[in-house]
Parts: structure tokens; sequence; C-alpha cells
């Protein structure tokens, strides 16, 4: 049985009496990818900002990689790193100068050869020495990956990580993270509204709802139990079945 | 890959120095922007006591005493704005979250933007100084040990406004832009700068004589005027920079704590 690399438990968080997150439990394996789907409120970006210890939970806990957040997150934070593509990296540095900074932060060995190394990954060479500011969007997002990428770390967690990208510049990150996450046995949280993504990327799928899981399952379990053939109709019969119910 | 200690680093602390110290060098404004300003200052208030000297013997007597106070009020307004300005970089820029989610330290993110503040300060100040000597024979080096200890003083006031203020910008985000820019105002009545505390109302002397810089100026006015080093103002103004500092230290890790409760780190600077 593999390690466990989070744990969220009856986890609760509200903000001046509205309920972001409302009590749910997972727990992922060391290794896995797991989207997490939810439309805009569900919880999903507070549920990962508690992960990342960002944000204090009300109640419950999380523990990653056998560390409590956020009071030991300084245990564990350097084994992990996050994406997404509305945190930015300072613009008037250039590539190079950005992820140096990021990697002396989290105690990179070899600096030169690491930001060599991934800018030959992430397609980055020919921008290392241009300002950030004057990159384009998928430029910008490969140079977050980067920065996410920096510490090889076993956590990895993403916030809609291929945002207002093209779609072959979106498939093309889709296959750099299951490369990584394959070569590292690093585990991914994925949180996302791109449901071909999760399909492709996700080996299970947390659906939230109004800051609780109204599914955890496989994609194929959950296609199979909604008896539908894309993760869309799935996410579509939570969001508005639940709706009609309500109405009834 | 990853290595390092989980304690106080000076390395993370150097990465963030770095960090400041390319985005200012990126810019030239920003550099002239650093002198423009004293400099201003600088000449305005020493042709204003060349002009006041000639109707009064104090004043002449006392040369140098309105350059001193608007070199001296700058440590501290400059202190500051070089601390606050470096923060205030990384809520521009959107940069918060990756800082926070490092590793990187409360304490190591002050001490960089400390480091900072000083290396903004003597980018303005030399030259500023150098001038004053040019223009109106005010050399504020020749205070020799009272400047490092009129400065020390002054330095730590500002670096604990700074603190202060940037709790606020953490738990207020950009709404709390503003105090960056103008609570140290506050101080430029109140410490005294360009007159003696006995000038204020006698309540508010009470007031003026629990801010640490008022020490100073009063020290630097005993200093031109009397020619007489006051170490027991340095001292008095320390021991109040060592309250201030403190408190502000508390303020910074209570709002710090009260953003990550209401999620403010999250958003960004918003």
């Amino acid at each position: 049985m593999s390690e466990t690399a989070i744990a969220v438990e009856r986890l609760v968080k509200r903000y001046k009496g509205t309920t972001a997150v409302d009590g749910i439990s997972f727990a992922l394996p060391a290794g896995s990818i797991t989207g997490l789907l939810g439309g805009n409120g569900a919880g999903k970006t507070t549920t990962i900002a508690m992960i990342m210890g960002l944000v204090v939970p009300t109640s419950g806990t999380v523990t990653v990689l056998g560390s409590q957040m956020p009071q030991e997150r300084y245990r564990v934070l350097q084994r992990m790193n996050f994406e997404s593509p509305y945190v930015d990296m300072p613009s008037r540095l250039t590539v190079w100068q950005n992820l140096s900074v990021f990697a002396q932060l989290y105690g990179v060995a070899d600096i030169e050869a690491r930001i060599a190394s991934l800018a030959a990954d992430l397609d980055l060479t020919e921008f290392l020495h241009r300002l950030n500011g004057k990159l384009s969007s998928g430029q910008k997002t490969r140079v977050s990956l980067a920065k996410a990428l920096l510490n090889e770390p076993e956590v990895l967690l993403l916030d809609e990580p291929t945002a207002s990208l093209d779609p072959d510049t979106a498939d093309w990150v889709r296959g750099r993270l299951e490369t990584y996450r394959r070569a590292h046995n690093a585990t991914i949280l994925l949180a996302s509204h791109n449901m071909t993504e999760v399909e492709r990327l996700c080996e299970r799928v947390i659906i939230m709802k109004a800051g609780r899981i109204e599914d955890d399952d496989t994609p194929a379990n959950l296609l199979t139990r909604h008896g539908r053939r894309t993760l869309e109709e799935v996410f579509l019969d939570v969001a508005r079945g639940r709706a009609r119910e309500a109405a009834q | 890959m990853s290595t390092g200690s989980l304690e106080y680093s000076p390395r993370r602390v150097g990465a963030m120095v770095r960090r400041y110290w390319y985005l200012l060098r990126s810019s030239w404004p920003r550099i002239l922007d650093l002198i423009y300003w004293p400099t201003v200052q600088m000449l305005m208030w020493g042709f204003l006591q060349l002009y006041v000297s000639q109707s009064s013997s104090m004043f002449a007597r006392a040369g140098g005493i309105f350059i001193g106070a608007v070199i001296l009020w700058d440590v501290l307004f400059r202190g500051q704005l070089g601390f606050s300005i470096s923060f205030l970089e990384e809520m521009y820029s959107h940069n918060l979250a990756n800082l926070m989610m490092s590793p990187l330290r409360p304490v190591e993110f002050i001490s960089a933007l400390m480091i900072m503040s000083i290396i903004r300060l003597l980018i303005g100040m030399i030259p500023v100084s150098l001038l004053a000597i040019a223009f109106f024979g005010f050399n504020v080096w020749t205070l020799g040990f009272a400047l490092a200890a009129f400065f020390a003083n002054l330095i730590l006031t500002s670096w604990s406004v700074g603190i202060f203020v940037a709790g606020l910008l953490l738990r207020n985000g950009m709404g709390a832009e503003s105090m960056a820019w103008t609570i140290m105002f506050l101080f430029l009545p109140l410490t005294c700068v360009y007159y003696p505390v006995t000038v204020l109302p006698h309540w508010l002397q009470y007031v003026a004589w629990s801010l640490p810089p008022t020490y100073v100026f009063e020290g630097m006015r005993a200093l031109v005027i009397d020619d007489v080093f006051r170490a027991d103002l340095m001292i008095e103004a320390f021991a109040f920079n060592i309250v201030l500092f403190a408190a502000a230290s508390l303020a910074f890790m209570a709002l710090l704590h009260s953003a990550r409760v209401q999620g403010s780190l999250l958003q960004g600077g918003e």
C-alpha cells in the first residue's frame, strides 16, 4: 500500500458567515495524480490554499508528507511547489533572474545546471534572458511551471495550470506534467475547470460543489456510474442534478 | 535536489536582496528617483538657511541646522520608504503567494527588506551629502560617531514603521497602500525635525518624547548649536526603539496570522 502524501480530514473554512469549504476529507497516495473539479466558488482554490499553508482552516486537519499544515509548514515547503496562472513572477526581472532567485530560496544545489536543464525540457532556453513581462501567456505559463519544478517537488499543487493557453500549448504542458510525475513519482493535485485535461491526466477525480465533495472516483467509474461518455457530462449532472432536486 | 536548513537562512535573505537589486538596477528612473527628491529638499532648506542666517545671529552661528535636519529626516523617511517600496513591489507583481508558499520565513523576508532599505538610502543620501558640502559647506560626515548614532536610531525607527505597514498590507491588501507613502509624515511635526520640542504645547511634548526620532533631532541641534554630543538622548532613543521594534514585529506577526485566517494572501494584493 502506498504512503499517503496528502491527507485532508473534516476540513472546514468559513469566512464571515460564508462557508467556502464544508467538512471535506480525502487522502492522496504518493505518486498519484488527482483532479479537483468544481465550478466557480466550489472551494477548490481555498482547499489548495489550505494544503499549501496559505490559509488557516477553521477546523479539521491537513497533513502533507507527514507534517501538519500550516503549523509545520516549514518542514515540508522545500519539498512542495505550486503553479497558478493567477500568481505572477516579477515582470521586470528576466526569466533567468526569476528562476535563479527562486532556486536560491528553495536551496537548489546547482542553480545554473538546474535552470539549464529545465529550460531545455520546457523549451525556454531562447527566452532565459528576456524580461518576464515581455513573454506571451504561453511562455509565462512555461516559466511558472519551471519555477514549480525547480526543487523537484514531491508534492505539486496546480491551480488551473492551462487556463488561457491555446489547445496546443495546453496539451504540451499536460505532456510535461505527465512526464514529470512518472519520472519523480510526484503527487499532483490539480484544480481545473477543464474536463478534457482532468480526463487525460488524472487517475482520480474529486468533484466539489458549494464547499463539499459531491463525488470522488476514477474517471472510468464516474462515467460508468453516471452512464455518461465524458466527464463534462458527469460534471453537469452533478451540478444541475442537485439543483433540480433542490427545486423539487 | 533540495537542501538547506529549517532555521534562519542567510542564503534565502541573499536571494531576496538579489531579487530587489535586479529590480532596482533594471530601471535608471528608479535610481534617479532615490536621489532627486532628497536633493531638492536639501537645496530648498539650505537656501532657506542662508536667507534666515542673514537676519538671525542664532542661525548664523548654527550653520547647517536646517540642512542637518533635512538630511536626518530623509534617513528616517527614505529608510521606511525603501523598506515599504520593496515590499510593495511584491504586491504590484502579484508574487506574494509564490514567496509565502516558498521556504522563505517572515524573519528572512523582513531582513532582506531592511538590507534593501539601507542600500536604497545610501544610493540617495551619499550624493546629497556631497552636494551639501559643495553648495553650503555643510559636511555631515564630520559628525563622525554622532552621525552613526543618529543614523542607527533613525533607521531602527524607519524599520519598525516599515514592518508595521507591511503587516497592514498583508492583512488589507492594496487598500492599505497609501499608509506606506504617508504614515511617516505623522512623525514630521511630532518628532520636531525643524524646531525644538519646547515649541510644542505642553501636552504634545509627552507624545513627542515617546517617539525615538525626537531624541535624535534634539541631539542634532545640541551638536550643531552647542557643540555637545548628548549620549543620554541617544541611549533613550535606543531604548524607545527597542520597544517600538518589538511592538512592530508582534503586530506584523499578528497581522500575518490574520491574513492567513482571512485568506488575504491568496488575493495577491487585491
